[in-house]
């Protein structure tokens, strides 16, 4: 993120064990609760000032009687003004009470604690797709400069960059489930095996966009370390390519490939309504899709700062672990 | 002499790479040209009402009659695709013409203005950054209800950090650049040094990053219409054209979904080809 790496003469380059600098973490931690906080705003007043009552969704099919209609709305703390109703829900929030869906009658959380686990199921499963194929095709490709290994990566990553993951989900179905018979068309199947199973589609689906980006920043990262002197110094005191292609060129690489992690993490959960909707498995995504289609909003809030916590938190905490990977960093924070 | 001799078949190789590489651009270029004058014209070029039922021939093999066969309702997929090159490309137009705008000028004010109003600015554009563009639109339909208007205008500030920050570092260098001390030594105004010579000389750079967004955008709204957020059946547009067809493909009939998906990845590369080769050449200029 606009991070200027300052190689600084004084550090070592060997044996440096950062430690975190209790200043740069507050910092880091400060920004987090800000954006945090303006997002929650963000998010409320959006919703705040959106048109149609909630009492109208709430009493949908009836006609109740002016009396109801402020019963509910006091039920509901409608009647208090804005930066009230703000607080109220902001602070339930910081207890874990993200308030009750208009529609399924249950708290928020138990709704979404309901479908997390297929999500998490095909995030993870994704994530690991993702890390293997995305960081060995970056390095393959970075290692093979100028063979037609790395233009095919290359063809595949320009592709897959624009392969959205409906597409690619209907190219799978048709193929895979359709065609061969190999995998099932729908559900998220029953115990490990069946699991995994189940979500192999949705969840190659839902990687492809990401390993070619991935892919992408892992072959350029490597590329700049590649063609610093060190490298060459490091290979001209005879220590095996192998070695400093890990030790110092792949360790160097990590640092940029870290700060996407955020903006892979945001982005494979809200494809996740993408995926859920075509495969009908019950996560997050296909929760979220039905919350907009019946005005729930207490559930799309929820989700809504769900994700965006996720994007914010997967940030911060790359942020504090990057002096941990690259010394450099944190000496060039405390110089500051 | 020698160095020259030993040189030649890898320079010989590197230029065919990159006559390769151009042709690719150029067929790119024309694959665009292509889908925009299928928008333009899809009413004379279309051999069908896009809309037009024919429950007498669903899910029609291709044919001479249908090209690209029918879909699940017996409407002709081929007079769908073009004429669904309509809203699929007004609405990204849209997304990137507003983020363009939008993002340049909060990107050059920050910059030239620089001390606590870039810092209240960039921060801000932090958090916008927070929020996936699908995520923003998604949450505009759940307030605003389904269509195209408020999602554009969510996707466009979604959008418009991208634009930002990158117009705000190119105008941190251009900055220190001896051209704009020259002109204030002339007594021109911030002003006119900002937004007539500065901008100008940003903009290129500005046009290939727009180009990329333009295929991202179009992913994002054909996904949101997919969804069935974005653009309202019975209107043609490849993204519900893909949901439509996902009972089609588990009869074994896919091309009324594979062809609009076809023409998603293919319009998207082809953007994305033409944005970087405008990006590289603007390297190659400033080197």
């Amino acid at each position: 993120m606009g991070r200027r790496v300052v190689a600084t003469g004084r550090v070592s380059a060997t044996g440096h064990r950062a430690a975190i600098n209790p200043a740069f973490l507050a910092r880091k931690l400060g920004g987090l609760v800000v954006t945090l906080f303006v997002t929650s705003f963000l998010v409320f007043s959006s919703l705040y000032l959106a048109p149609g009552d909630p009492v109208s969704f709430i009493t949908k099919g009836r006609s109740p009687s002016p009396a109801d209609v402020a019963a509910i709305r006091h039920q509901l703390g409608l009647d208090e003004p804005f930066l009230v109703r703000y607080w109220d829900w902001l602070t339930a929030m910081l207890r874990g009470d993200f308030g009750r869906s208009f529609q399924l009658h249950q708290d928020v959380v138990g709704v979404i604690g309901a479908r997390l686990p297929v999500t998490l199921e095909l995030v993870v499963m994704s994530a690991l797709i993702i890390g293997i194929v995305g960081l060995g095709g970056g390095v393959l490709a970075a290692l093979r400069r100028g063979r037609p290994s790395e233009g095919a990566i290359l063809v595949g990553v320009t592709v897959g960059a624009a392969l959205p993951s409906f597409v690619a989900a209907i190219v799978l179905l048709s193929v895979f489930s359709v065609r061969l018979g190999w995998f099932p068309t729908f559900g998220s199947g029953t115990g490990f095996f069946g699991t995994i199973y189940h979500l192999t589609l949705p969840a190659v689906a839902l990687s492809i966009t990401f390993i070619a980006l991935v892919t992408r920043v892992t072959r350029s990262a490597m590329v700049d370390e590649l063609r610093r002197e060190h490298v060459e110094v490091a290979l001209s005191r005879g220590i095996p390519r192998r070695t400093v292609i890990r030790r110092h060129v792949f360790r160097n690489a990590l640092g940029p490939i870290m700060t996407i992690s955020g903006l892979v993490a945001a982005g494979l959960l809200v494809s996740t309504s993408i995926v859920d909707t075509f495969f009908g498995l019950n996560g997050i995504g296909s929760l979220l899709v039905q919350s907009v289609n019946q005005h729930d909003f207490p559930v799309v809030q929820a989700i809504t700062m769900l994700i965006v916590a996720v994007f914010v938190v997967v940030n911060t905490a790359v942020d504090i672990a990057y002096p941990l990977i690259d010394p450099r960093i944190s000496a060039a924070e405390s110089a500051r | 002499m020698s160095s020259v001799l030993v040189a030649a078949p890898v320079r010989s190789r590197l230029t065919r790479l990159r006559r390769l590489g151009g042709l690719l651009v150029v067929a790119a270029a024309v694959v665009l040209v292509v889908f925009v004058l299928m928008a333009l014209f899809a009413r004379w070029l279309a051999p069908y009402d896009p809309n037009a039922v024919d429950l007498s021939n669903t899910l029609a093999p291709p044919s001479s009659a249908h090209w690209l066969g029918t879909d699940e309702v017996g409407r002709d997929t081929l007079s769908r695709l073009i004429y669904g090159a309509q809203t699929s490309l007004i609405g990204p137009l849209a997304v990137v013409l507003i983020a363009t705008i939008l993002g340049t000028l909060t990107g050059l004010y920050a910059a030239w203005r620089g001390g606590v109003v870039d810092t209240l600015i960039s921060r801000a554009l932090d958090i916008v950054f927070a929020f996936p563009a699908l995520l923003l639109a998604i949450l505009v339909v759940a307030i605003y209800g389904k269509g195209l208007t408020a999602p554009v205008i969510a996707m466009a500030l979604a959008y418009t950090p991208y634009t930002a920050r990158l117009v705000r570092s190119l105008v941190l260098q251009e900055k220190t650049r001896p051209y704009v001390a020259a002109y204030r030594v002339q007594g021109f105004s911030g002003f006119f040094i900002a937004y007539r010579r500065v901008l100008a000389n940003v903009s290129p750079t500005v046009l290939a990053q727009s180009t990329v967004s333009f295929g991202y955008a179009l992913l994002d709204l054909a996904a949101l219409s997919f969804l069935g957020f974005g653009v309202q059946p019975p209107t043609a547009d490849w993204g519900s054209m893909v949901n439509n067809g996902e009972g089609a493909v588990l009869q074994g009939q896919p091309l009324s979904a594979i062809a609009p998906a076809i023409a998603i990845v293919v319009v998207v590369v082809a953007f994305n080809l033409v944005g970087e080769s405008i990006g590289d050449r603007i390297a190659g200029r400033d080197r």
